[in-house]
């Protein structure tokens, strides 16, 4: 892992940004030349909805990665979780200009229908993270405050997987998967020395 | 283009048809795949050579069709209806096909029927999402009988005057406009004339979402979402949404058959 950690302290972490706005530029491009089928408006949300789920999970994935087998990507987390925050918040734009139009609908839908209502309330629960992911907020709040707030991740992301569960029609298993990875890397650091223990155990 | 040579109907719409690349390109039909394109994509692995469609239950002459039979004897008439799906989007399509009722005169409809039952082909080698148990296959669909002897009902074997594209259902599927999209049953192998409402696949995955009638309605909404506007597949990026019209603008046909009935409570 060394060779790899050594490489990756020469990448600054705010390259990420540009590189991250590339898909989401490509996917409107895509959208108007007609490259995303007859209905680019379901296209272009539902991939954002499922990129941004991708970097949220990335988000979650590293501490794991760096305990379990030595990955260091933790200065990359911000940049990875900012990504995730604005695509969710430009699928969000999407669904409300593009897809449902009506503004009277819109409070009906977020109100009645209970995957809007969980994808919202995630949506709104990762306001304050991402307003608090800079420097300043974290010297602010303080070191312990900090990362209490930023607990709300582990909320936040089975929240979205949820809301993609319950989507789509019929027992799909493309969100399944992504609720177990979730679940799995949030299990992975709720109970470390609850697996450690076992683990050793099945060795012996 | 083979050219069906299909008549023009008094049921058409004067609307203008979907493309014909949305219409076979943006497909729900499970059995190839969840995705929009999985049809357009997967849907040519389905063999439709020497198909052949089963008729029992309350008939006179229960048998098993070819598509040859199917067809001798009918007149392919071009019917463009509306076409409304339940995730509220629309396409207008120019069918092909004849109407139910005449092939149910055919086989001769017992006094005591009061469904029809449709059955579609399960074949797992060739058609990769019945692998996985998104619903319980094979896909089943079912009308009340006035629903079925209904002018407006179909049974199609082609659109924009071809023969009928695999991913759209080939060789034979039903059209009922007024319903939302999920009734019009696919790939049909098998028509059964039953006393009792029979089972549909929706209804049964999703009883709450999905009822036995599904007629497009703009006042009852599906629990996930509003069914008070649709947007019409084709218009880009920034199509405006319209109006869904009740029973799909088929009222003045269709809505006689419902009389007295909570639309409500029979969704």
């Amino acid at each position: 892992m060394d060779p790899i950690n050594s490489a990756l302290r020469r990448v600054p972490a705010w390259v990420l940004y540009p590189l991250g706005a590339l898909p989401v530029i490509w996917l409107f491009w895509a959208g108007i030349r007609g490259d995303l089928g007859v209905d680019p408006v379901k296209a272009i949300e539902h991939r954002l909805g499922l990129w941004g789920l991708w970097l949220l999970i990335a988000t979650l994935a590293i501490t794991p990665l760096q305990r379990h087998a030595g990955l260091r990507l933790v200065r990359f987390r911000r940049a990875i979780g900012l990504l995730g925050f604005y695509y969710i918040a430009a699928h969000l734009a999407v669904w409300l200009v593009l897809d449902v139009q009506i503004p009277a609908q819109i409070w009906g839908d977020i109100l009645k229908r209970p995957y809007i209502t969980i994808g919202m309330v995630a949506f709104v629960l990762m306001i304050p993270l991402a307003l608090t992911s800079n420097n300043w907020a974290l010297r602010r709040l303080g070191g312990e405050r900090w990362r209490r707030l930023h607990r709300l991740t582990y909320l936040v992301v089975p929240l979205g997987a949820v809301h993609f569960v319950m989507v789509v029609k019929g027992w799909q298993v493309e969100p399944f998967y992504y609720l177990a990875a979730i679940l799995g890397l949030l299990a992975l650091r709720l109970r470390p020395g609850r697996l450690l223990r076992s683990r050793s155990a099945a060795r012996t | 283009r083979a050219g069906l040579a299909a008549k023009p109907s008094q049921y058409s719409t004067v609307e203008e048809p979907t493309s014909y690349e949305a219409v076979t390109s943006y497909n729900n039909f499970y059995e190839f795949g969840t995705g929009k394109e999985d049809p357009a994509r997967n849907a040519h692995m389905l063999t439709t050579d020497g198909w052949q469609v089963q008729i029992d239950g309350l008939v006179d002459k229960p048998g098993t069709w070819t598509m040859d039979d199917v067809l001798a004897g009918t007149t392919l008439e071009e019917r463009i209806y509306r076409f409304r799906c339940v995730e509220a989007w629309s396409m207008v399509v120019p069918w092909v096909g004849f109407e139910l009722a005449d092939m149910l005169n055919r086989v001769g409809v017992q006094p005591s029927a009061k469904y029809v039952a449709f059955e579609t082909a399960l074949r797992p080698e060739e058609m990769p999402g019945v692998r996985t148990r998104v619903i319980d296959w094979p896909y089943v669909e079912g009308l009340r009988l006035d629903e079925a002897m209904n002018p407006l009902t179909i049974l199609a074997t082609g659109l924009y005057d071809e023969p009928m594209p695999n991913q759209n259902g080939a060789p034979i599927r039903l059209v009922v406009p007024w319903k939302y999209g999920f009734k019009s049953i696919k790939s049909i192998v098998r028509i059964t004339l039953t006393d009792s409402e029979p089972p549909t696949s929706w209804n049964k995955s999703q009883p709450r979402e999905y009822g036995f009638y599904s007629n497009v309605n703009p006042e009852v909404s599906h629990p996930r979402w509003s069914q008070a506007s649709e947007r019409e597949v084709g218009g880009g990026l920034l199509a405006r949404r319209k109006p869904t019209l009740m029973f799909n603008g088929y009222g003045q046909e269709v809505a006689s058959l419902y009389d007295g009935m909570d639309l409500a409570k029979y969704y």
